[in-house]
């Protein structure tokens, strides 16, 4: 782990009893809908990781946290824009925190599709945090959890990662990738006792979302937490969220190309 | 698009910005021209909107800070609204000091316009219950404020009308309850003198108190209505209770322009006024939601005014000026203008520490009208007249319509409240009733 990172100090091991119960830990914690997920569990005593790079922000969420009734809250300033980084400093968290029950890798960027196929530098940047982070955060977790045989590892895909679609491939694409490598992760892990879940919302209202119209398309992070943590329940493989996307992007996949190709969207 | 109120006015705002960390705030200047917060709208007129500014939109900022079970206080960020804040304490056996007519309102915007509710007579206003607020200058202090410290600027904000700059959180002490129900009295009223009658001898046993008036009944009918009182009930099991309450709501998507509030109320008004079973007075147990909150049972209902909007008076009359109330009341009747309905109030003498606080001791009045513009403000500036014949004055949380001259003679305090005003801060209201006709 390099020197930006660091565990925060109130939660040493000598304080056993903080960390029984429910261990969720979530990597770009700063979400909105990550924040929403996280509340449920808070109010049943589950014990938190959190990682994001804004310790401002972390120390807010913290305190909601706790006061909603959350055992123990760490947290983690790290920027998570590499592969290697975000290994290592997921294993670094690891050993001292313990292996998740549930882990969420939240964080992502939009990005404007236009501007980024302008620029080499922000497209290696939005490549870096949708899709190099989160996989060197799988890499982790997958060594640690396999080896207790339990825990859900959850990840934000997007429809967006269903088909490229003009407008927003670049993203989309990044998206992709993580659908592709959760399946494959759940695939491998059947028989380990871990879950990988993946995550596809449609639209939905926070910090990503700010400068669009909030219309009725667009989901409330809480009803998507709910789904979520839902499909985490039940052990789902795939949650579309809300559920009406899964019958929207079923039909724009079977578009045929000819058709596909002249839509302008 | 740009943001309306919940009278359907429309902002001009240049730009609009969701707030979601405190942290969001630290630079204003690379904002564009003057800023504003912007609650969750329920203000009705133009005090939550701006012009060529840039609209700090604050209900995403909405965590939690701190709770003592102990003491009941807690502590939050500013754009948490009622609904949420509820949801969080009542399980817990706590409940909001002072809660106004709708629940979709948030500690800012509570605090801004210093809300009442119906237990004015008891507790005053929120501002009373506020603690301590942490309030970000636009020069980049972030404040801590209260009666000990900054205190000038704590009582500028309280009621400040969102001018001082942006509260980012604020701690206040919760009420404990030990059931999730209230015990309700439904009381028919004959006329104003038999409400002061009912409402003298509610004063002492009952937490919260409001009287609907029949606004359209004259002559021997004249000011008569239904008082309904209540107070927490005790025992039970609050969080199993609370838990079965869980409020249904329907929306209303799109303008109904044939479909009118009034007929609603109307008809709900003449069922239990007409009622047999409802001789002369009928008490219940309540949910919280009927109780407070029964207009957010049917959600976005500004709508059914149409585009035009909704115009609501909401005025004080002091407590000896019984003559003005009932002329007040007479004048609305005339005018048939009104919503059937008008809700009275007496205010007690519990003061705010907030400098531009809207109550003081008396009568509030408030009631609906559709917009239908010029008939409107003709009917508003008479009763205006007598409002300020009789000392009184006009909530700015409602208001779309008074001249400079009624704020600054009844608010005369707010030369010396401008030199609390940040100065990148601005409303359209604020605007409107400084700058001189
Ligand atoms: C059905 C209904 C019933 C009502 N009943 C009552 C009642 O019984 N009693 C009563 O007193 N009022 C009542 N009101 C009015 C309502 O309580 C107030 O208008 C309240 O201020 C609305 O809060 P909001 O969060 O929607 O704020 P907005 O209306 O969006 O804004 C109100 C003011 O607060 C300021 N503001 C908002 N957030 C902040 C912040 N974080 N920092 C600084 N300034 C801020 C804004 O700039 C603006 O000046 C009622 C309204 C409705 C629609
Ligand atoms: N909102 C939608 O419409 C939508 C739709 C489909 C999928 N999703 C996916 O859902 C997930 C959650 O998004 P959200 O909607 O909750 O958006 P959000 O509130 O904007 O959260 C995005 C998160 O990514 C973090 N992040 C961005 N750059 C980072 C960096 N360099 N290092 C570390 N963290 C960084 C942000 O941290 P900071 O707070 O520090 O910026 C924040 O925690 C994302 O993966 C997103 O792609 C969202």
């Amino acid at each position: 782990m390099d020197s930006q990172s660091k565990i925060d100090k109130t939660s040493d091991d000598k304080n056993k009893d903080k960390r029984q119960g429910h261990h969720v830990m979530i990597f770009g914690a700063s979400s909105g809908i990550a924040l929403e997920f996280a509340r449920p569990f808070a109010a049943k005593k589950a014990h938190f990781t959190l990682v994001a790079r804004d310790e401002d922000k972390l120390k807010d969420i913290s305190a909601d946290l706790y006061t909603r009734g959350a055992r123990d809250v760490s947290i983690v300033a790290y920027s998570l824009d590499s592969l290697e980084g975000s290994y290592e400093a997921t294993r670094a968290i690891i050993k001292q925190t313990d292996a998740p029950d549930t882990a969420l890798i939240a964080q992502g960027i939009l990005g404007d599709n236009e501007e980024l196929l302008h620029s080499p530098k922000k497209m290696e940047q939005m490549l870096q945090i949708n899709v190099m982070s989160p996989v060197g955060i799988m890499m982790a977790l997958e060594e640690s959890m396999v080896v207790r045989g339990k825990g859900t590892i959850a990840v934000f895909s997007s429809v967006a990662g269903d088909r490229g679609r003009a407008s927003n491939f670049a993203y989309g694409s990044s998206k992709a990738l993580i659908t592709a490598f959760t399946s494959g992760m759940r695939a491998r892990l059947t028989k380990s006792g871990v879950n990988v879940l993946t995550i596809k919302p449609g639209m939905v209202a926070t910090a990503m979302t700010d400068h669009l119209p909030r219309s009725p398309l667009m989901a409330n992070p809480k009803a998507v937490a709910n789904d979520i943590i839902k499909a985490i329940t039940k052990h789902e493989a795939v949650v579309y969220t809300p559920s009406f996307w899964r019958f929207i992007m079923f039909i724009i996949s079977h578009l045929p190309e000819g058709i596909f190709r002249r839509l302008k969207f | 698009m740009p943001t309306e109120s919940w009278g359907r006015i429309k902002g001009q705002e240049r730009d609009s910005k969701f707030i979601h960390w405190r942290s969001d705030a630290n630079d204003m200047s690379h904002w564009k021209g003057p800023v504003l917060a912007h609650g969750l709208g329920r203000s009705y007129g133009d005090s939550c909107l701006i012009k060529d500014g840039t609209l700090l939109k604050m209900s995403e900022l909405n965590k939690l800070r701190h709770f003592d079970p102990e003491t009941g206080r807690l502590s939050c960020e500013a754009g948490l609204s009622i609904a949420d804040l509820l949801t969080f304490a009542i399980p817990r056996g706590w409940f909001i000091p002072v809660t106004p007519g709708t629940k979709f309102v948030t500690m800012g915007g509570a605090i801004a316009n210093d809300i009442h509710g119906k237990n004015h007579h008891r507790r005053g206003t929120i501002g009373n219950h506020i603690t301590e607020l942490e309030l970000m200058r636009s020069n980049g202090e972030r404040l801590r404020c209260s009666l000990t410290e900054e205190e000038a600027l704590f009582r500028a904000t309280i009621g400040g009308l969102g001018l001082t700059g942006l509260i980012l959180s604020c701690t206040l002490q919760l009420i404990p309850i030990e059931s999730a129900w209230i015990d309700a009295e439904m009381i028919k009223t004959k006329g104003l003198s038999d409400f002061f009658e009912v409402d003298r001898k509610s004063d002492k046993d009952f937490e919260y108190t409001v009287s609907w008036i029949d606004c359209m009944a004259q002559g021997e009918h004249g000011g008569r209505g239904i008082f309904i009182r209540g107070n927490h009930a005790v025992g039970g099991n609050i969080k199993k209770d609370y838990a079965k309450q869980k409020g249904f709501k329907v929306s209303v998507p799109f303008d109904a322009p044939g479909f009118t509030l009034n007929k609603l109320s109307i008809k709900a008004f003449n069922t239990a006024y007409y009622n047999k079973q409802f001789a002369q007075m009928k008490a219940t147990k309540q949910a919280f939601d009927p109780f407070f909150y029964p207009l957010d049972a049917v959600g976005n209902w500004n709508r059914i005014y149409g585009s035009a909007g909704l115009l609501q008076y909401q005025c004080i009359i002091p407590k000896d000026r019984i003559e003005d109330l009932k002329q007040l009341f007479d004048v609305i009747a005339k005018s048939g203008q009104g919503s059937f309905l008008g809700v009275l109030k007496r205010f007690g003498n519990i003061a705010s520490p907030g400098m531009m606080s809207f109550p003081v001791e008396g009568y509030t009045v408030s009631l609906d009208f559709k917009n239908i513009g010029k008939k409107s403000s003709e009917l508003f500036h008479e009763l205006d007249r007598i409002v300020m014949r009789a000392g009184g004055r006009l909530y700015p949380a409602k208001d779309y319509l008074m001249s400079p001259e009624t704020f600054q003679l009844s608010y005369p305090q707010w030369t010396e409240f401008a030199r609390y005003v940040d100065p990148l801060f601005e409303s359209m209201f604020w605007k409107r009733v400084t700058t001189r006709g």
